[in-house]
Protein backbone atom coordinates (compact mmCIF):
# COMPACT_ATOMS: atom_id res chain seq x y z
CA UNK A 1 0.00 0.00 0.00
CA UNK A 2 2.65 2.53 0.98
CA UNK A 3 4.62 1.53 -1.98
CA UNK A 4 2.09 2.07 -4.02
CA UNK A 5 1.30 5.25 -2.88
CA UNK A 6 4.54 6.24 -2.58
CA UNK A 7 4.79 5.24 -6.76
CA UNK A 8 2.08 7.45 -7.39
CA UNK A 9 3.83 10.55 -5.83
CA UNK A 10 7.29 10.03 -7.65
CA UNK A 11 4.82 10.21 -11.40
CA UNK A 12 3.06 13.19 -10.28
CA UNK A 13 5.85 15.19 -9.37
CA UNK A 14 8.14 13.90 -11.96
CA UNK A 15 8.33 15.81 -15.26
CA UNK A 16 7.09 14.09 -18.03
CA UNK A 17 10.82 14.65 -20.41
CA UNK A 18 12.72 13.42 -17.06
CA UNK A 19 10.40 10.00 -17.47
CA UNK A 20 10.48 9.67 -20.74
CA UNK A 21 14.87 9.59 -20.20
CA UNK A 22 14.52 7.31 -17.50
CA UNK A 23 16.12 3.99 -18.68
CA UNK A 24 13.42 0.96 -18.35
CA UNK A 25 16.27 -1.74 -16.57
CA UNK A 26 18.97 -0.40 -15.02
CA UNK A 27 21.86 -3.18 -14.14
CA UNK A 28 24.35 -1.35 -11.91
CA UNK A 29 27.48 -3.65 -10.76
CA UNK A 30 25.08 -6.56 -10.48
CA UNK A 31 27.01 -9.62 -9.42
CA UNK A 32 24.95 -12.64 -8.26
CA UNK A 33 26.96 -15.66 -6.66
CA UNK A 34 25.10 -19.18 -5.84
CA UNK A 35 26.86 -20.73 -2.75
CA UNK A 36 30.48 -20.43 -3.81
CA UNK A 37 30.03 -20.07 -7.39
CA UNK A 38 29.88 -16.39 -8.47
CA UNK A 39 27.54 -16.50 -12.09
CA UNK A 40 27.41 -12.74 -12.54
CA UNK A 41 30.16 -10.52 -11.66
CA UNK A 42 29.86 -6.51 -11.84
CA UNK A 43 27.68 -6.25 -14.44
CA UNK A 44 26.24 -2.70 -15.88
CA UNK A 45 23.42 -2.69 -18.21
CA UNK A 46 20.78 -0.77 -19.51
CA UNK A 47 17.60 -1.09 -21.41
CA UNK A 48 15.99 2.21 -22.86
CA UNK A 49 12.52 2.93 -22.29
CA UNK A 50 11.33 1.55 -25.45
CA UNK A 51 14.67 0.23 -26.47
CA UNK A 52 14.99 -3.52 -27.96
CA UNK A 53 18.12 -5.20 -26.59
CA UNK A 54 19.33 -8.44 -27.08
CA UNK A 55 22.08 -10.31 -24.86
CA UNK A 56 24.08 -13.09 -26.29
CA UNK A 57 25.86 -15.28 -24.81
CA UNK A 58 27.53 -18.66 -24.95
CA UNK A 59 24.98 -21.42 -22.85
CA UNK A 60 25.45 -21.53 -18.78
CA UNK A 61 27.51 -17.87 -18.57
CA UNK A 62 24.03 -16.80 -16.80
CA UNK A 63 21.75 -14.79 -19.55
CA UNK A 64 18.82 -16.53 -17.31
CA UNK A 65 20.11 -15.17 -14.11
CA UNK A 66 20.38 -11.95 -15.27
CA UNK A 67 17.13 -11.83 -16.45
CA UNK A 68 15.84 -13.03 -13.16
CA UNK A 69 17.41 -10.26 -11.46
CA UNK A 70 15.47 -8.41 -14.32
CA UNK A 71 12.18 -9.78 -12.96
CA UNK A 72 12.85 -9.89 -9.44
CA UNK A 73 13.07 -12.94 -8.32
CA UNK A 74 16.68 -13.39 -7.78
CA UNK A 75 18.32 -10.63 -5.68
CA UNK A 76 21.89 -10.00 -6.59
CA UNK A 77 24.03 -10.68 -4.55
CA UNK A 78 25.79 -7.08 -4.70
CA UNK A 79 24.72 -4.17 -6.82
CA UNK A 80 21.77 -2.53 -8.02
CA UNK A 81 18.75 -3.26 -10.41
CA UNK A 82 16.64 -0.11 -11.03
CA UNK A 83 13.20 0.09 -13.30
CA UNK A 84 12.24 3.08 -14.72
CA UNK A 85 14.94 4.87 -11.88
CA UNK A 86 13.62 2.96 -9.19
CA UNK A 87 14.95 0.78 -7.59
CA UNK A 88 13.31 -2.63 -7.49
CA UNK A 89 12.08 -4.20 -4.33
CA UNK A 90 9.79 -7.15 -4.58
CA UNK A 91 8.71 -8.38 -8.21
CA UNK A 92 8.96 -6.48 -11.19
CA UNK A 93 5.34 -5.44 -11.90
CA UNK A 94 5.85 -3.61 -14.91
CA UNK A 95 7.56 -6.38 -16.64
CA UNK A 96 6.02 -9.56 -18.36
CA UNK A 97 8.56 -12.40 -18.47
CA UNK A 98 8.69 -15.32 -21.04
CA UNK A 99 10.61 -18.21 -19.30
CA UNK A 100 12.86 -20.35 -20.76
CA UNK A 101 11.55 -23.48 -19.22
CA UNK A 102 7.78 -24.67 -20.08
CA UNK A 103 5.43 -22.25 -17.31
CA UNK A 104 2.34 -23.31 -18.43
CA UNK A 105 -0.14 -24.89 -15.94
CA UNK A 106 -0.65 -28.03 -17.08
CA UNK A 107 -3.61 -28.48 -15.86
CA UNK A 108 -5.21 -25.60 -17.38
CA UNK A 109 -6.27 -25.44 -21.33
CA UNK A 110 -4.51 -23.06 -23.59
CA UNK A 111 -7.20 -20.58 -23.43
CA UNK A 112 -7.38 -20.52 -19.53
CA UNK A 113 -3.98 -20.44 -19.48
CA UNK A 114 -3.64 -17.13 -22.07
CA UNK A 115 -6.27 -15.85 -19.61
CA UNK A 116 -4.64 -16.98 -16.49
CA UNK A 117 -3.09 -13.38 -16.08
CA UNK A 118 -6.15 -11.33 -16.61
CA UNK A 119 -8.11 -13.19 -14.10
CA UNK A 120 -5.62 -12.42 -11.71
CA UNK A 121 -6.49 -9.08 -12.34
CA UNK A 122 -10.03 -9.61 -11.63
CA UNK A 123 -11.36 -8.81 -15.49
CA UNK A 124 -14.82 -10.18 -16.12
CA UNK A 125 -14.42 -13.43 -17.15
CA UNK A 126 -16.16 -12.66 -20.71
CA UNK A 127 -13.85 -9.87 -21.39
CA UNK A 128 -11.06 -12.05 -20.28
CA UNK A 129 -11.99 -14.69 -22.79
CA UNK A 130 -12.69 -12.81 -25.47
CA UNK A 131 -9.15 -10.96 -25.68
CA UNK A 132 -7.75 -14.35 -24.86
CA UNK A 133 -9.16 -15.93 -28.14
CA UNK A 134 -7.84 -13.06 -30.24
CA UNK A 135 -4.52 -13.35 -28.22
CA UNK A 136 -4.28 -17.31 -29.46
CA UNK A 137 -5.68 -16.31 -32.95
CA UNK A 138 -2.50 -13.78 -32.73
CA UNK A 139 -0.44 -16.62 -32.22
CA UNK A 140 -1.77 -18.73 -34.86
CA UNK A 141 -3.59 -20.99 -32.23
CA UNK A 142 -7.18 -20.69 -33.52
CA UNK A 143 -8.78 -24.10 -32.88
CA UNK A 144 -6.48 -24.74 -30.43
CA UNK A 145 -7.98 -23.29 -27.30
CA UNK A 146 -9.49 -26.44 -25.07
CA UNK A 147 -6.40 -28.31 -25.89
CA UNK A 148 -4.33 -28.54 -22.53
CA UNK A 149 -0.06 -27.69 -22.73
CA UNK A 150 0.57 -32.15 -23.18
CA UNK A 151 -1.40 -31.98 -26.08
CA UNK A 152 0.47 -29.45 -27.85
CA UNK A 153 3.71 -29.67 -29.70
CA UNK A 154 6.53 -27.89 -27.95
CA UNK A 155 6.42 -24.48 -30.16
CA UNK A 156 2.78 -24.43 -29.69
CA UNK A 157 3.53 -24.41 -26.31
CA UNK A 158 5.52 -21.32 -26.17
CA UNK A 159 3.20 -19.49 -28.23
CA UNK A 160 0.46 -20.11 -25.52
CA UNK A 161 3.69 -18.80 -23.30
CA UNK A 162 3.94 -16.04 -25.47
CA UNK A 163 0.13 -14.95 -25.81
CA UNK A 164 -0.45 -15.29 -22.20
CA UNK A 165 2.89 -12.91 -21.11
CA UNK A 166 1.80 -10.76 -24.29
CA UNK A 167 -1.79 -10.12 -23.11
CA UNK A 168 -0.79 -8.51 -19.59
CA UNK A 169 0.25 -5.49 -21.99
CA UNK A 170 3.54 -5.06 -19.94
CA UNK A 171 5.61 -2.37 -20.40
CA UNK A 172 9.07 -3.96 -20.07
CA UNK A 173 9.16 -7.40 -21.65
CA UNK A 174 11.74 -10.35 -20.74
CA UNK A 175 12.05 -13.28 -23.17
CA UNK A 176 14.48 -16.28 -21.92
CA UNK A 177 15.42 -17.87 -25.89
CA UNK A 178 11.58 -17.70 -26.59
CA UNK A 179 11.94 -18.99 -29.82
CA UNK A 180 14.72 -21.49 -29.63
CA UNK A 181 12.41 -24.39 -29.99
CA UNK A 182 10.16 -23.03 -32.78
CA UNK A 183 10.45 -24.43 -36.73
CA UNK A 184 12.21 -22.18 -38.41
CA UNK A 185 8.75 -21.36 -40.77
CA UNK A 186 7.01 -20.26 -37.33
CA UNK A 187 10.11 -18.62 -35.77
CA UNK A 188 10.03 -15.72 -38.55
CA UNK A 189 6.66 -15.44 -38.46
CA UNK A 190 6.65 -14.76 -34.28
CA UNK A 191 9.98 -12.71 -34.75
CA UNK A 192 8.12 -11.06 -37.24
CA UNK A 193 5.10 -10.83 -35.06
CA UNK A 194 7.06 -9.59 -32.11
CA UNK A 195 8.67 -6.30 -33.96
CA UNK A 196 5.20 -5.37 -35.23
CA UNK A 197 3.91 -5.16 -31.41
CA UNK A 198 6.92 -3.89 -29.94
CA UNK A 199 6.71 -1.12 -32.66
CA UNK A 200 2.94 -0.42 -31.94
CA UNK A 201 3.68 0.66 -28.68
CA UNK A 202 7.05 0.56 -28.35
CA UNK A 203 7.62 -1.71 -25.17
CA UNK A 204 11.37 -2.18 -23.58
CA UNK A 205 12.63 -5.51 -24.17
CA UNK A 206 15.10 -7.32 -23.00
CA UNK A 207 15.76 -10.71 -25.09
CA UNK A 208 18.45 -13.38 -24.39
CA UNK A 209 19.15 -15.59 -27.36
CA UNK A 210 22.33 -17.53 -28.10
CA UNK A 211 21.42 -16.86 -32.26
CA UNK A 212 23.26 -14.11 -33.34
CA UNK A 213 21.50 -13.46 -36.07
CA UNK A 214 18.14 -13.32 -34.29
CA UNK A 215 19.45 -10.53 -32.10
CA UNK A 216 20.73 -8.89 -35.09
CA UNK A 217 17.85 -8.85 -36.82
CA UNK A 218 15.63 -8.21 -34.41
CA UNK A 219 17.32 -5.49 -31.86
CA UNK A 220 18.50 -2.13 -31.34
CA UNK A 221 21.32 -3.19 -29.77
CA UNK A 222 23.01 -6.43 -28.93
CA UNK A 223 25.11 -7.03 -26.28
CA UNK A 224 27.17 -9.86 -25.50
CA UNK A 225 28.14 -11.45 -22.65
CA UNK A 226 31.65 -13.12 -21.29
CA UNK A 227 31.58 -17.02 -20.59
CA UNK A 228 30.77 -17.61 -17.13
CA UNK A 229 31.92 -17.53 -14.60
CA UNK A 230 31.88 -14.28 -13.44
CA UNK A 231 30.00 -13.13 -16.78
CA UNK A 232 29.80 -9.50 -17.76
CA UNK A 233 29.44 -7.78 -20.87
CA UNK A 234 32.29 -7.70 -22.86
CA UNK A 235 30.94 -5.80 -25.98
CA UNK A 236 28.14 -4.01 -27.01
CA UNK A 237 27.21 -3.01 -30.34
CA UNK A 238 24.47 -0.54 -32.24
CA UNK A 239 21.96 -2.08 -34.76
CA UNK A 240 21.52 0.58 -37.09
CA UNK A 241 19.82 -1.20 -39.80
CA UNK A 242 16.76 0.67 -40.78
CA UNK A 243 12.97 0.12 -39.31
CA UNK A 244 10.46 -1.76 -39.85
CA UNK A 245 12.30 -4.80 -40.49
CA UNK A 246 11.36 -7.80 -41.92
CA UNK A 247 13.84 -10.34 -40.00
CA UNK A 248 13.83 -12.67 -43.37
CA UNK A 249 14.76 -10.17 -45.76
CA UNK A 250 16.81 -8.06 -43.28
CA UNK A 251 19.47 -11.17 -42.78
CA UNK A 252 19.95 -10.55 -46.70
CA UNK A 253 21.04 -6.53 -46.63
CA UNK A 254 24.70 -6.30 -46.99
CA UNK A 255 25.05 -3.99 -43.69
CA UNK A 256 23.46 -7.26 -42.02
CA UNK A 257 26.35 -9.19 -43.25
CA UNK A 258 28.97 -6.26 -41.93
CA UNK A 259 27.49 -6.22 -38.77
CA UNK A 260 27.33 -10.36 -38.47
CA UNK A 261 31.08 -10.52 -39.55
CA UNK A 262 32.27 -7.57 -36.79
CA UNK A 263 30.06 -9.20 -34.07
CA UNK A 264 30.74 -12.62 -34.67
CA UNK A 265 34.84 -12.13 -34.94
CA UNK A 266 34.48 -10.80 -30.84
CA UNK A 267 32.66 -13.72 -29.87
CA UNK A 268 34.96 -16.15 -31.29
CA UNK A 269 37.08 -15.33 -28.75
CA UNK A 270 34.65 -15.77 -26.03
CA UNK A 271 33.52 -19.07 -27.66
CA UNK A 272 37.25 -20.42 -27.67
CA UNK A 273 37.83 -19.24 -24.32
CA UNK A 274 34.80 -21.19 -22.73
CA UNK A 275 35.81 -24.07 -24.96
CA UNK A 276 39.16 -24.14 -23.88
CA UNK A 277 38.00 -23.82 -20.51
CA UNK A 278 35.68 -27.12 -20.94
CA UNK A 279 38.63 -28.91 -22.40
CA UNK A 280 40.69 -28.08 -19.14
CA UNK A 281 37.59 -29.40 -17.02
CA UNK A 282 37.48 -32.86 -19.24
CA UNK A 283 41.17 -33.03 -18.43
CA UNK A 284 40.85 -32.56 -14.52
CA UNK B 1 11.67 -29.71 -24.95
CA UNK B 2 12.45 -31.27 -28.41
CA UNK B 3 9.42 -31.78 -31.00
CA UNK B 4 9.96 -35.44 -31.11
CA UNK B 5 9.20 -35.81 -27.57
CA UNK B 6 6.99 -33.91 -27.02
CA UNK B 7 4.35 -34.95 -30.45
CA UNK B 8 4.27 -37.99 -29.40
CA UNK B 9 1.18 -37.99 -27.06
CA UNK B 10 -0.42 -35.09 -29.36
CA UNK B 11 -0.49 -37.87 -32.08
CA UNK B 12 -1.52 -40.45 -28.99
CA UNK B 13 -4.39 -37.95 -28.83
CA UNK B 14 -5.55 -36.94 -31.57
CA UNK B 15 -5.47 -40.94 -33.38
CA UNK B 16 -8.07 -43.87 -31.73
CA UNK B 17 -6.29 -45.20 -29.17
CA UNK B 18 -4.17 -48.32 -30.86
CA UNK B 19 -4.09 -51.41 -29.21
CA UNK B 20 -0.52 -53.14 -27.99
CA UNK B 21 0.56 -54.95 -30.22
CA UNK B 22 -0.80 -58.99 -29.67
CA UNK B 23 2.60 -60.47 -27.72
CA UNK B 24 3.33 -64.01 -29.47
CA UNK B 25 2.12 -67.06 -27.15
CA UNK B 26 -1.13 -65.26 -25.58
CA UNK B 27 -4.62 -66.11 -26.68
CA UNK B 28 -7.15 -63.45 -27.29
CA UNK B 29 -8.94 -61.37 -25.11
CA UNK B 30 -12.11 -63.52 -25.44
CA UNK B 31 -10.26 -66.72 -25.01
CA UNK B 32 -8.31 -65.10 -21.82
CA UNK B 33 -12.05 -64.11 -19.77
CA UNK B 34 -13.58 -67.36 -21.27
CA UNK B 35 -10.74 -68.52 -19.38
CA UNK B 36 -10.86 -66.82 -16.23
CA UNK B 37 -14.63 -68.17 -15.82
CA UNK B 38 -13.25 -71.25 -16.10
CA UNK B 39 -10.78 -71.03 -13.58
CA UNK B 40 -13.74 -69.42 -11.04
CA UNK B 41 -16.08 -72.47 -11.43
CA UNK B 42 -13.03 -74.69 -11.17
CA UNK B 43 -12.28 -72.98 -7.79
CA UNK B 44 -15.74 -73.40 -7.20
CA UNK B 45 -16.28 -76.94 -8.11
CA UNK B 46 -12.57 -78.13 -6.17
CA UNK B 47 -14.40 -76.37 -2.99
CA UNK B 48 -17.50 -78.35 -3.71
CA UNK B 49 -15.69 -81.47 -4.47
CA UNK B 50 -13.05 -80.89 -0.79
CA UNK B 51 -15.96 -80.33 1.06
CA UNK B 52 -18.30 -83.43 0.09
CA UNK B 53 -15.29 -86.25 0.30
CA UNK B 54 -15.43 -84.80 3.36
CA UNK B 55 -12.16 -84.02 3.42
CA UNK B 56 -12.58 -80.41 4.53
CA UNK B 57 -15.19 -80.19 7.48
CA UNK B 58 -18.12 -78.84 6.44
CA UNK B 59 -18.82 -76.79 9.19
CA UNK B 60 -15.49 -74.80 8.79
CA UNK B 61 -15.53 -74.56 5.04
CA UNK B 62 -19.39 -74.03 4.09
CA UNK B 63 -21.11 -75.71 1.20
CA UNK B 64 -20.41 -73.71 -1.88
CA UNK B 65 -24.16 -74.58 -3.39
CA UNK B 66 -25.54 -73.00 0.05
CA UNK B 67 -23.50 -70.14 0.12
CA UNK B 68 -24.99 -68.91 -3.59
CA UNK B 69 -28.28 -69.87 -2.50
CA UNK B 70 -27.73 -67.45 0.50
CA UNK B 71 -26.66 -64.62 -1.56
CA UNK B 72 -29.49 -65.49 -4.09
CA UNK B 73 -31.98 -65.28 -1.10
CA UNK B 74 -30.58 -62.29 0.30
CA UNK B 75 -31.08 -60.43 -3.30
CA UNK B 76 -34.69 -62.02 -3.85
CA UNK B 77 -35.83 -60.89 -0.36
CA UNK B 78 -33.82 -57.64 -0.64
CA UNK B 79 -32.25 -57.77 2.25
CA UNK B 80 -28.95 -57.11 1.08
CA UNK B 81 -29.48 -53.90 0.11
CA UNK B 82 -30.26 -52.18 3.02
CA UNK B 83 -26.63 -53.41 4.03
CA UNK B 84 -24.85 -52.59 0.75
CA UNK B 85 -26.75 -48.92 1.07
CA UNK B 86 -25.16 -48.24 4.21
CA UNK B 87 -21.54 -49.68 3.54
CA UNK B 88 -21.58 -47.27 0.30
CA UNK B 89 -22.75 -44.88 1.95
CA UNK B 90 -20.31 -44.91 4.48
CA UNK B 91 -17.22 -45.45 2.55
CA UNK B 92 -18.63 -42.59 0.00
CA UNK B 93 -18.74 -40.15 2.94
CA UNK B 94 -15.39 -41.39 4.74
CA UNK B 95 -14.10 -40.92 1.03
CA UNK B 96 -15.40 -37.44 0.83
CA UNK B 97 -14.53 -35.91 4.47
CA UNK B 98 -10.83 -37.88 4.29
CA UNK B 99 -9.93 -36.06 1.21
CA UNK B 100 -11.38 -32.84 2.25
CA UNK B 101 -9.06 -32.88 5.06
CA UNK B 102 -6.55 -34.56 3.35
CA UNK B 103 -5.99 -31.63 1.03
CA UNK B 104 -6.35 -29.17 3.96
CA UNK B 105 -3.82 -30.43 5.93
CA UNK B 106 -1.61 -31.04 3.20
CA UNK B 107 -1.98 -27.62 1.26
CA UNK B 108 -1.35 -26.10 4.66
CA UNK B 109 1.69 -27.96 5.95
CA UNK B 110 3.23 -28.03 2.84
CA UNK B 111 2.64 -23.85 2.87
CA UNK B 112 4.23 -23.97 6.19
CA UNK B 113 7.72 -25.89 6.79
CA UNK B 114 7.97 -24.30 10.51
CA UNK B 115 4.19 -26.08 11.55
CA UNK B 116 4.98 -28.78 9.42
CA UNK B 117 8.85 -29.36 10.84
CA UNK B 118 6.74 -28.66 14.62
CA UNK B 119 4.16 -31.49 13.55
CA UNK B 120 6.79 -33.80 12.10
CA UNK B 121 6.98 -36.69 14.59
CA UNK B 122 3.48 -36.74 15.58
CA UNK B 123 1.92 -37.22 11.88
CA UNK B 124 4.82 -40.13 11.49
CA UNK B 125 3.82 -41.46 14.79
CA UNK B 126 -0.12 -41.17 13.49
CA UNK B 127 0.66 -42.50 10.52
CA UNK B 128 2.75 -45.38 11.84
CA UNK B 129 -0.46 -46.36 14.21
CA UNK B 130 -2.30 -49.35 12.90
CA UNK B 131 -5.40 -46.90 13.18
CA UNK B 132 -7.65 -49.14 12.99
CA UNK B 133 -7.17 -49.91 16.52
CA UNK B 134 -8.75 -46.43 17.25
CA UNK B 135 -12.44 -48.44 15.63
CA UNK B 136 -13.62 -49.06 19.29
CA UNK B 137 -13.24 -45.81 20.46
CA UNK B 138 -14.86 -44.22 17.60
CA UNK B 139 -17.83 -46.35 18.16
CA UNK B 140 -17.87 -45.45 21.92
CA UNK B 141 -17.52 -41.84 21.43
CA UNK B 142 -20.10 -41.96 18.25
CA UNK B 143 -21.99 -44.58 18.32
CA UNK B 144 -23.13 -47.91 16.81
CA UNK B 145 -24.47 -45.57 14.03
CA UNK B 146 -22.68 -44.89 10.36
CA UNK B 147 -20.75 -41.77 12.08
CA UNK B 148 -18.19 -44.23 13.83
CA UNK B 149 -17.53 -45.87 10.72
CA UNK B 150 -16.74 -42.86 8.95
CA UNK B 151 -14.66 -41.20 11.21
CA UNK B 152 -12.43 -44.30 11.02
CA UNK B 153 -12.78 -44.05 7.31
CA UNK B 154 -11.81 -40.60 7.26
CA UNK B 155 -8.67 -41.26 9.52
CA UNK B 156 -7.55 -44.11 7.50
CA UNK B 157 -7.71 -42.17 4.12
CA UNK B 158 -6.75 -38.85 5.33
CA UNK B 159 -2.95 -39.69 5.76
CA UNK B 160 -2.73 -41.48 2.24
CA UNK B 161 -4.45 -38.14 1.09
CA UNK B 162 -2.59 -36.19 3.30
CA UNK B 163 0.89 -37.15 2.24
CA UNK B 164 0.33 -37.18 -1.17
CA UNK B 165 -0.83 -33.56 -0.98
CA UNK B 166 2.30 -32.53 0.92
CA UNK B 167 4.14 -33.53 -1.55
CA UNK B 168 2.69 -32.02 -4.39
CA UNK B 169 2.43 -28.89 -2.61
CA UNK B 170 5.87 -29.17 -2.15
CA UNK B 171 7.16 -30.17 -5.31
CA UNK B 172 5.08 -27.72 -7.74
CA UNK B 173 7.29 -26.52 -10.07
CA UNK B 174 8.98 -23.33 -9.64
CA UNK B 175 8.93 -22.41 -13.17
CA UNK B 176 4.84 -22.58 -13.18
CA UNK B 177 5.34 -20.81 -9.62
CA UNK B 178 7.54 -18.21 -10.59
CA UNK B 179 5.19 -17.40 -14.00
CA UNK B 180 2.20 -17.42 -12.19
CA UNK B 181 3.91 -14.64 -9.87
CA UNK B 182 4.68 -12.51 -12.89
CA UNK B 183 1.31 -12.74 -14.15
CA UNK B 184 -0.08 -10.90 -11.27
CA UNK B 185 -1.02 -14.03 -8.81
CA UNK B 186 -1.25 -12.90 -5.47
CA UNK B 187 -1.06 -15.91 -2.48
CA UNK B 188 -4.71 -16.70 -2.31
CA UNK B 189 -4.75 -16.79 -5.64
CA UNK B 190 -1.30 -18.78 -6.18
CA UNK B 191 -3.37 -21.43 -3.85
CA UNK B 192 -6.35 -21.78 -5.92
CA UNK B 193 -4.50 -21.58 -9.46
CA UNK B 194 -1.39 -23.34 -9.07
CA UNK B 195 -0.88 -24.94 -5.31
CA UNK B 196 -4.50 -26.68 -5.26
CA UNK B 197 -4.63 -27.61 -8.62
CA UNK B 198 -1.18 -29.23 -8.47
CA UNK B 199 -1.68 -31.37 -5.18
CA UNK B 200 -4.92 -32.36 -6.39
CA UNK B 201 -3.14 -34.14 -9.43
CA UNK B 202 -1.63 -36.53 -6.81
CA UNK B 203 -5.01 -37.07 -5.35
CA UNK B 204 -5.69 -38.17 -8.47
CA UNK B 205 -2.74 -40.89 -8.37
CA UNK B 206 -3.81 -42.05 -5.07
CA UNK B 207 -7.89 -42.51 -5.84
CA UNK B 208 -7.76 -46.51 -5.54
CA UNK B 209 -6.06 -46.89 -2.33
CA UNK B 210 -8.02 -43.68 -0.82
CA UNK B 211 -11.49 -45.31 -1.92
CA UNK B 212 -10.44 -48.63 -0.85
CA UNK B 213 -9.19 -47.04 2.70
CA UNK B 214 -12.41 -45.97 3.37
CA UNK B 215 -14.50 -49.39 2.64
CA UNK B 216 -12.07 -51.16 5.12
CA UNK B 217 -12.82 -48.33 7.38
CA UNK B 218 -16.55 -48.79 6.52
CA UNK B 219 -16.51 -52.87 6.94
CA UNK B 220 -14.23 -52.96 9.99
CA UNK B 221 -16.21 -50.47 11.55
CA UNK B 222 -19.30 -52.44 11.17
CA UNK B 223 -17.46 -55.29 12.14
CA UNK B 224 -16.87 -54.04 15.85
CA UNK B 225 -20.37 -53.03 16.16
CA UNK B 226 -23.18 -51.98 14.10
CA UNK B 227 -26.87 -52.64 13.08
CA UNK B 228 -26.67 -52.18 9.43
CA UNK B 229 -23.95 -52.68 6.90
CA UNK B 230 -22.26 -55.92 5.27
CA UNK B 231 -19.41 -56.17 8.18
CA UNK B 232 -22.57 -56.66 10.08
CA UNK B 233 -24.32 -58.82 7.84
CA UNK B 234 -20.83 -60.62 8.67
CA UNK B 235 -21.02 -60.73 12.22
CA UNK B 236 -24.35 -61.72 12.86
CA UNK B 237 -24.24 -65.06 10.70
CA UNK B 238 -20.38 -65.25 12.59
CA UNK B 239 -22.29 -65.20 16.12
CA UNK B 240 -24.79 -67.79 14.70
CA UNK B 241 -21.40 -69.99 13.31
CA UNK B 242 -23.29 -69.81 9.87
CA UNK B 243 -20.37 -70.36 8.08
CA UNK B 244 -22.29 -70.63 4.83
CA UNK B 245 -23.81 -67.14 5.36
CA UNK B 246 -19.90 -65.66 6.43
CA UNK B 247 -18.77 -66.77 3.26
CA UNK B 248 -21.81 -65.37 1.11
CA UNK B 249 -20.95 -62.19 3.02
CA UNK B 250 -17.04 -62.10 1.83
CA UNK B 251 -18.49 -62.60 -1.75
CA UNK B 252 -20.73 -60.00 -2.03
CA UNK B 253 -17.90 -57.68 0.00
CA UNK B 254 -15.26 -58.87 -3.11
CA UNK B 255 -18.13 -58.05 -5.63
CA UNK B 256 -18.99 -54.47 -4.02
CA UNK B 257 -14.78 -53.64 -4.20
CA UNK B 258 -14.69 -55.01 -7.41
CA UNK B 259 -17.34 -52.67 -8.34
CA UNK B 260 -16.29 -50.05 -6.51
CA UNK B 261 -12.55 -50.28 -7.60
CA UNK B 262 -13.99 -50.17 -11.45
CA UNK B 263 -16.63 -47.12 -10.88
CA UNK B 264 -13.37 -45.09 -9.41
CA UNK B 265 -11.29 -45.98 -12.75
CA UNK B 266 -14.35 -44.75 -14.45
CA UNK B 267 -14.19 -41.52 -12.63
CA UNK B 268 -10.92 -41.52 -13.14
CA UNK B 269 -10.86 -41.44 -17.08
CA UNK B 270 -13.21 -38.63 -17.10
CA UNK B 271 -11.49 -36.27 -14.69
CA UNK B 272 -7.96 -37.59 -16.01
CA UNK B 273 -8.66 -36.29 -19.92
CA UNK B 274 -6.37 -33.22 -20.31
CA UNK B 275 -3.94 -33.97 -17.15
CA UNK B 276 -0.71 -35.15 -17.49
CA UNK B 277 -0.18 -38.23 -15.40
N1 LIG C 1 19.71 -21.58 -8.44
C1 LIG C 1 20.97 -21.86 -8.80
N2 LIG C 1 21.81 -22.45 -7.93
C2 LIG C 1 23.09 -22.72 -8.27
N3 LIG C 1 23.63 -22.45 -9.47
C3 LIG C 1 22.84 -21.87 -10.39
C4 LIG C 1 21.47 -21.55 -10.11
N4 LIG C 1 20.93 -20.98 -11.22
C5 LIG C 1 21.91 -20.95 -12.13
N5 LIG C 1 23.06 -21.48 -11.65
C6 LIG C 1 24.34 -21.58 -12.36
O1 LIG C 1 24.65 -20.33 -12.88
C7 LIG C 1 25.15 -20.43 -14.19
C8 LIG C 1 24.33 -19.60 -15.14
O2 LIG C 1 23.05 -20.17 -15.30
P1 LIG C 1 21.98 -19.58 -16.31
O3 LIG C 1 21.74 -18.16 -15.97
O4 LIG C 1 20.80 -20.47 -16.28
O5 LIG C 1 22.74 -19.71 -17.71
P2 LIG C 1 22.19 -19.44 -19.18
O6 LIG C 1 20.78 -18.98 -19.10
O7 LIG C 1 23.11 -18.40 -19.75
O8 LIG C 1 22.33 -20.72 -19.95
C9 LIG C 1 25.17 -21.90 -14.54
O9 LIG C 1 26.48 -22.39 -14.36
C10 LIG C 1 24.24 -22.52 -13.54
O10 LIG C 1 24.66 -23.82 -13.22
MG1 LIG D 1 19.15 -19.88 -19.77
Amino acid sequence: MIASLKRADNLATMAPAARKAEAALTFDHVTVRFDDYTAVADASITVGDGEFVSIVGPTGCGKSTLLNVAAGLLEPTAGDISVYGKSLEGLNRQAGYLFQADALMPWRTALSNVTAGLEYRRMAPKDAEELGRKWLARVGLNGHHERFPHQLSGGMRKRVALAQTLIMDPKIILMDEPFSALDVQTRVLMENELLALWMADKKSVMFITHDLEEAISLSDRVIILSAGPGTHPIAEFVIDLPRPRDVSEVRMTPRFVELHHHIWETMREEVLKAYERNQHKLAD
Amino acid sequence: MSEISTSLPTSAVATPRRRPVKKAGLPSRGTMVALQIALLFAAFATWFALVKLKILPVFFFGDPVLVLQQIVDWVVTGEVFVHLATTLIETILGFLIGIAFGVAGGVWLGLSPLTAALLDPYIKAFNAMPRVVLGPIFIVWFGLGITSKVVLGVTLVFFVVFFNVFQGVREVSPVVLANARMLGANRSQLLRTVYIPSAMSWVFSSLHMSVGMAFVGAVIGEYLGSSRGIGYLILQAESTFDVNAVFAGILVLTVFALLLDTSVTLVERRLIVGRPT
